[in-house]
């Protein structure tokens, strides 16, 4: 193994650490992915019950843009969250001064998460089979494309969001929690970007999910999905990830000179 | 080894004038010294002295204002990949994950410095710091003592060339303070390791440094052996001339 793939595999190994003998790591998981299918899952049963079928048939959306959701969220989370469990270990200045290079650190983490999203999506696809009949496998080859764009745009959403913890430390762990939440309005995860005001579906264009998340609704209502939303959404992830590791390199920088890098884990 | 000895060395580590001000707070004023190979360097001062300042800037995680670091004659922000496989770090106040083991921790950094053999390396090190029975244990459910010599094994675990210890010995009993210090002394004087060494206690650092450097408001107070430091500030030992650096640093610039 090369030097580079050993560090990697290091960082990868001690993310899984996480999970041994930790009842609360492991039920966390699936725990706020499963209350939430729960939750739209009854909705859904609801809404077929007090409307017509036609409606009906629509609600099927909720539970397919709830788990696509989730993997979005979860994406951005698996690359925020184990840095912050480093600072909370007081390890990271370890880890800084180790031959440790961010990029090795940052795929160790993208590695260890789609582990996690794997296991998730494997629970939720299961549950909603077993409670609503969804099956995920009713979107057939396009499922692939659309996850590989969601993951990607929720990495650099957690690279951006990384950088906010280097540069601002433990002040900026709420902006981790709450930055997807910002996204998701404007993703139109649950509506037609048509629903949002006009002078907003400029700015929703412009997230990759959007696209996703239109193009899901395509499959679900016509069986096929529409190759420009993907590659739309790809070339805007490619920008997106750009963008998130200049921004990273701008702020570790910045936290280098402030002295914020020498003080994480201790603010 | 003399001083002279010491003189004609390479510097591993060489500061010249290095300043360092953030948010209007001059934490390093000119701050010039080098440290050889196979020296240890006692950096010594009050608490917000500008120590760990000075060791974050030699460790690259801190760009200085202005003036000149250099370690193994390469600047650490601009060749920081070549420097950090030839040096380690342990301080007091950083910490292993604690929910890993002892061992799993070890492993973890043998493969980020890429350490060869590293079970048998991993063996020894915890045999050294007399804490072999505790490697299947949480790091977490160590005590601090215990957690301070397994961070000590990590530093050693690259068999640096230079090695910065941060109040090495802050959470340890004077029984294993003594065992610690011991090993460093041992290992250093084996592999002639450069070390630059922080401490407030005054007896350990006479019994372990070659050569100690007070530090106060970011200035260079006094630098020598610890007895000429002692002879020059015309006191009884360390500890005097620290409190009077503490207590009155300014007026001694």
């Amino acid at each position: 193994m090369t030097p580079s793939l050993n560090r990697i595999y290091a960082m990868f190994l001690r993310y899984l650490y996480l999970h041994q003998r930790s009842l609360p790591r492991n039920l966390e998981i699936i725990f706020w992915p499963v209350m939430d299918l729960m939750v739209w899952g009854f909705v859904t049963l609801y809404l077929q019950q007090i409307t017509s079928s036609a409606v009906g048939g629509i609600v099927v959306f909720l539970i397919g843009a709830m788990i696509f959701w989730d993997i979005l969220y979860r994406a951005q989370q698996t690359i925020s969250i184990p840095f912050m469990e480093d600072q909370w270990a007081r390890n990271t200045l370890n880890l800084l001064i180790s031959p440790l290079r961010f990029w090795e650190w940052m795929t160790a983490m993208i590695c260890y998460g789609v582990v996690k999203i794997t296991v998730i999506v494997a629970v939720l696809a299961v549950l909603a089979w077993q409670f609503y009949h969804y099956s995920i496998g009713s979107l057939g080859f396009s499922f692939m494309p659309m996850v590989v764009n969601l993951l990607l745009f929720g990495w650099a959403l957690g690279i951006f969001t990384t950088g906010l913890l280097l540069f601002w430390g433990h002040t900026a762990e709420a902006l981790i929690w709450g930055i997807p939440f910002l996204v998701q309005p404007l993703s139109a995860v649950f509506y037609p970007v048509s629903v949002l005001p006009v002078w907003l579906q400029p700015v929703s264009r412009m997230l990759p999910s959007t696209y996703i998340f239109e193009g899901m609704r395509g499959v679900i209502q016509n069986g096929t999905l529409d190759a420009t939303l993907v590659w739309s959404a790809f070339g805007l992830n490619l920008i997106y990830l750009s963008l998130a590791g200049f921004s990273l390199r701008w702020m570790l920088s910045k936290a280098r000179q402030a002295g914020r890098l020498s003080r994480l884990g201790s603010d | 080894m003399s001083n002279s000895d010491y003189g004609r060395m390479e510097p591993v580590i060489e500061l010249q004038d290095l300043c360092k001000r953030y948010n209007g707070t001059e934490a390093l004023k000119n701050l010039s010294f080098q440290l050889k190979k196979g020296e240890i360097l006692g950096l010594l001062g009050p608490n917000g002295a500008g120590k760990t300042t000075a060791i974050h800037i030699i460790l690259g995680l801190l760009t200085p204002t202005s003036g000149e670091v250099k370690v193994f004659g390469l600047s650490p922000i601009q060749h920081r990949f070549q420097l950090l496989p030839r040096l380690n770090f342990s301080s007091a106040y950083v910490n292993l994950p604690y929910n890993l083991t002892a061992v799993q921790n070890l492993e973890l950094y043998a493969r980020l410095y890429n350490v060869k053999d590293a079970k048998r390396k991993i063996k020894e090190l915890l045999e050294v710091f007399q804490i072999s029975h505790l490697g299947r244990r949480r790091s977490g459910f160590l005590s601090s003592g215990e957690q301070t010599r397994l961070n000590l094994c990590k530093a050693f675990l690259n068999d640096p060339e230079l090695l910065l210890l941060d109040e090495p010995t802050a959470s340890l009993d004077p029984d294993m303070a003594d065992l610690v210090k011991r090993v460093i002394l041992k290992v250093q004087k084996e592999r002639g390791i450069a070390i630059l060494y922080t401490s407030h206690n005054m007896t350990e650092v006479e019994m372990v440094c070659d050569r100690i450097l007070f530090i106060h408001h970011g200035e260079k107070k006094a630098e020598g052996t610890a007895a000429e430091v002692i002879q020059r500030f015309k006191t009884e030992n360390l500890e005097q001339v620290f409190i009077r650096i503490a207590r009155s640093g300014d007026l001694l610039a």
